[in-house]
């Protein structure tokens, strides 16, 4: 399943330190995501999982360390700059615009993508029209990779109205409107049933392969992990613990230690 | 040993799910559809009144703001005299102040407690661009260059005030813009008061003036705010369907995710700001030329409750539902509320209209009002008989109190008593069960009669603001997101 890194990667964090008074939330972390490789991060609660998103869309600045996006460093910038660069995210808890129609839900998105002053929009000049036509197209396209799910008639209802799971895919849609090179999806598969998460699975390997982007998933689903990871990465307490191929990480007694609390030698000859 | 519990999944590849929805494999497609189609179930009134609003429904949005165009332009020659004519000048104003405070609270979400300053900062400023205050001969410029001046200076002034409360969110922008919409009333009291007046604020202010031409007629003003009001509509429709609009929208619902979708969230927020204090400074250049003088007291907190009230009775969110609310308000609060009389229908028939909605069965309905009549002339009867001087105030009033509501001679001291038991049994209205609540509604209403006739109708200015709380408590239990709002949920689900 593993690919050699061959050009230089999308995301490299570097030696990444992050802590809130005295908890290290991170600590030395080295990451790299290739181009159009699909990387799983898993560990147990609080490992800080939600905490490298953080780091990367620049909600909190690191402590100390680097995160460089396409080879220039990004740590430290502001969010919107870092999402305009071209790296989306979903949100573990969804974070959708509630009360806004599905489909302004990812008009909103490509903000920094348009340059209408307020003026041009309201004498709907050339440019403001052309880019109105523009933003409708891109977002009826990218809600559209959803087929039947989030279809014609869903675009003008408020997103509230939607179920969880199509508010999930809203959230990808959403993501996709900002024309992403990188996608950091949070749990997508949290609160699936069965049937939906296969199909997370595949609209995971789907997004890599149509949309042309490197993805960052963070998931506690080990069938979706198993089924879309290029590489699989472990962290426990802000620290990497392993990383490879899924099958190597996931017998990686560190990660079994992780997940259980016990060497798995340990747990072996206690039965 | 493997983390994964029943060893690592099949090789197999996941149903193709998208590709054949109605397959057997597949889940079944539309689960969500009774959620998908609540707009087809949304309950219409009953009758022909639920045909009424279907066709109101049809309507586009450009259309209705024509018709409500037309039927201002139209309202002055259907004979309104004078008072009436400033009520709606002052109603429009605060229509427009509305639709501009809309874009701070109703769009961005930013709780702005000082937008108020922004009109006085566009009256004061356009008074001084339009009177003899500076100088010796004094500044008279014309308004195509004295109203742009103004507006521009204000958004300036917004963005002044958003930037250091563009990281506050919430209470604590709520109380530091509280502190500079008072700081600027304490201004224009205490600075220059030889060039701002002082307390007596600036009193000699040009007409609205243009390529010789100027406005002295309140009729005339009257247009011009229409028409004003209509264009400034039109412009935020427009910038409500901008990538502007949406990410004021974006910020207010989650600023977080905004910033990750790339939207500036500060730069967004001062933008909404900037538009706000531009709408109001242009509705205070109005102000200010028609009433042809500004005083401090004039932008004090009492306007900005009027125009917020306004602004949640009609939907927050909704340019027309501002405007309307704004001018429902205005017209109750300083139309109606002012004319005993008109205050008086407004009264009961608020009441009555709360009965006819909310008291069910058609049975209990009429008993207890039937029980309040009678009650009401059986407690007339009785107490002009004991002692013709119980009853002595109602017979120079109307109808009601000469044979219905008892009104002392001396009315204050009965009627204070009365406010204080209306408003106990008021809460044990609110604590009693179902069968002593209708038992305990008569006398309730008639006490509410009796204060209305003895104290309320006496007090004017306190009535009014009563009245406006009571109908937004009304409004808050019938219909939460305003007039013309769009319901909206507050809780991430």
């Amino acid at each position: 399943m593993s690919q050699e890194p061959a050009r230089e990667p999308v995301l490299a964090l570097d030696h990444l330190s992050l802590s809130f008074g005295g908890l290290r939330a991170l600590s030395e972390l080295d990451l790299q995501v290739g181009d159009r490789e699909i990387v799983s991060v898993i560990g147990p609660n609080g490992a800080g999982k939600t905490t490298v998103f953080n780091v990367i869309t620049g909600v909190y600045p690191p402590n100390s360390g680097d995160v460089r996006f396409g080879g220039a460093s990004i740590a430290g910038r502001p969010s919107h700059v870092i999402a305009r660069l071209g790296i989306a995210r979903t949100f573990q808890t969804l974070r959708l615009f509630q009360n806004m129609s599905v489909i302004e839900n990812v008009m909103a998105a490509t903000y920094g993508g348009t340059k209408a002053t307020p003026a041009e929009s309201i004498l709907r000049l050339p440019r403001a029209r052309r880019e109105e036509r523009e933003v409708r197209a891109l977002a009826e396209e990218v809600l559209s990779f959803f087929g039947q799910r989030l279809a014609g008639y869903r675009w003008d209802q408020p997103a509230y109205s939607l179920s969880y799971a199509n508010r999930r895919r809203l959230e990808i849609a959403r993501a996709l409107a900002t024309r992403p090179r990188l996608l950091l999806l949070d749990e997508p598969a949290a609160g699936m049933n069965p049937a939906e998460t296969h199909e997370i699975t595949e609209v995971i390997g789907r997004l890599r392969d149509e949309r042309e982007v490197a993805i960052l998933v963070i998931e506690h689903d080990m069938h979706v992990v198993a089924g879309v990871s290029d590489r699989v990465v472990a962290l426990d307490h802000g620290v990497k613990i392993a990383e490879g191929g899924f099958d190597a990480v996931a017998s990686h007694p560190a990660v079994v230690e992780a997940y259980m609390g016990r060497h798995p030698e340990e747990l072996a000859e206690e039965h | 040993m493997s983390v994964y519990p029943q060893g690592p999944p099949d090789s197999q590849e996941p149903p193709d799910i998208l590709e054949s929805p109605q397959g057997a494999r597949g889940p079944r497609l539309g689960v969500d559809e009774w959620v998908a189609r609540r707009a087809g179930r949304r309950e219409y009134l009953p009758s022909w009144l639920g045909g009424v609003q279907r066709a109101l429904e049809r309507i586009g949005w450009w259309p209705r703001l024509a018709v409500a165009g037309l039927i201002g332009v139209v309202l002055p020659s259907l004979g309104l005299g004078g008072f009436q004519l400033q009520v709606g000048i002052d109603a429009l104003v605060i229509a427009l102040l509305a639709v501009g405070l809309n874009i701070v609270v109703g769009w961005a979400g930013l709780l702005d407690l000082g937008y108020i300053a922004f009109f006085g900062f566009g009256a004061y400023a356009f008074a001084l661009l339009s009177s003899g205050q500076i100088g010796s001969a004094g500044i008279h410029l014309p308004a195509y260059a004295s109203l742009p001046a103004v507006v521009i200076a204000a958004a300036f002034l917004g963005l002044g005030v958003g930037l250091p409360s563009r990281r506050l969110i919430g209470d604590y922008l709520a109380i530091v813009t509280l502190f500079f919409g008072e700081a600027f009333v304490e201004f224009t009291n205490n600075v220059d008061s030889t060039k701002l007046g002082g307390p007596n604020g600036i009193t000699t202010i040009d007409p609205i003036r243009a390529f010789g031409a100027q406005l002295t007629t309140n009729a005339g003003y009257y247009y011009l705010l229409v028409i004003v009001l209509v264009v400034i509509m039109a412009v935020l429709r427009r910038l409500e369907t901008s990538r502007t609009g949406r990410a004021w929208r974006a910020v207010r619902e989650d600023p977080l995710a905004a910033a990750s979708m790339t939207i500036p969230v500060n730069r967004v927020k001062l933008m909404a700001f900037a538009g706000g204090a531009m709408v109001a400074a242009l509705a205070g250049t109005i102000y200010a030329a028609q009433q042809a003088s500004v005083f401090p007291t004039d932008f004090d907190t009492p306007i900005l409750i009027l125009v917020y009230a306004g602004l949640i009775l009609g939907g927050a969110g909704s340019i027309a539902g501002a405007a309307a609310g704004a001018l429902v308000v205005m017209v109750i609060y300083d139309g109606l509320l002012r004319n005993p009389t008109y205050a008086g229908y407004l009264f009961y028939g608020l009441i009555l209209l709360t009965l006819l909605a909310r008291l069910r069965p058609w049975r209990r309905l009429a008993g207890v009002l039937a029980a309040t009549v009678a009650l009401g002339f059986a407690a007339h009867a009785i107490a002009a008989a004991i002692s013709n001087s119980a009853v002595a105030a109602g017979s120079q009033s109307g109808w009601l109190a000469h044979h219905w509501v008892i009104v002392p001679a001396s009315p204050q001291t009965a009627g204070n008593w009365g406010f204080v038991v209306l408003i106990c049994t008021l809460i044990a209205l609110v604590q009693v069960g179902s069968r002593w609540r209708t038992v305990l509604l008569v006398p309730t209403l008639y006490l509410a009669s009796f204060v209305w006739e003895t104290r309320l109708i006496a007090e004017p200015s306190i009535t009014r603001q009563l009245m406006i709380g009571a109908i937004l408590i009304v409004m808050m239990n019938a219909r939460p997101q305003g007039l013309l709002g769009q319901r909206r949920v507050e809780v991430a689900l």
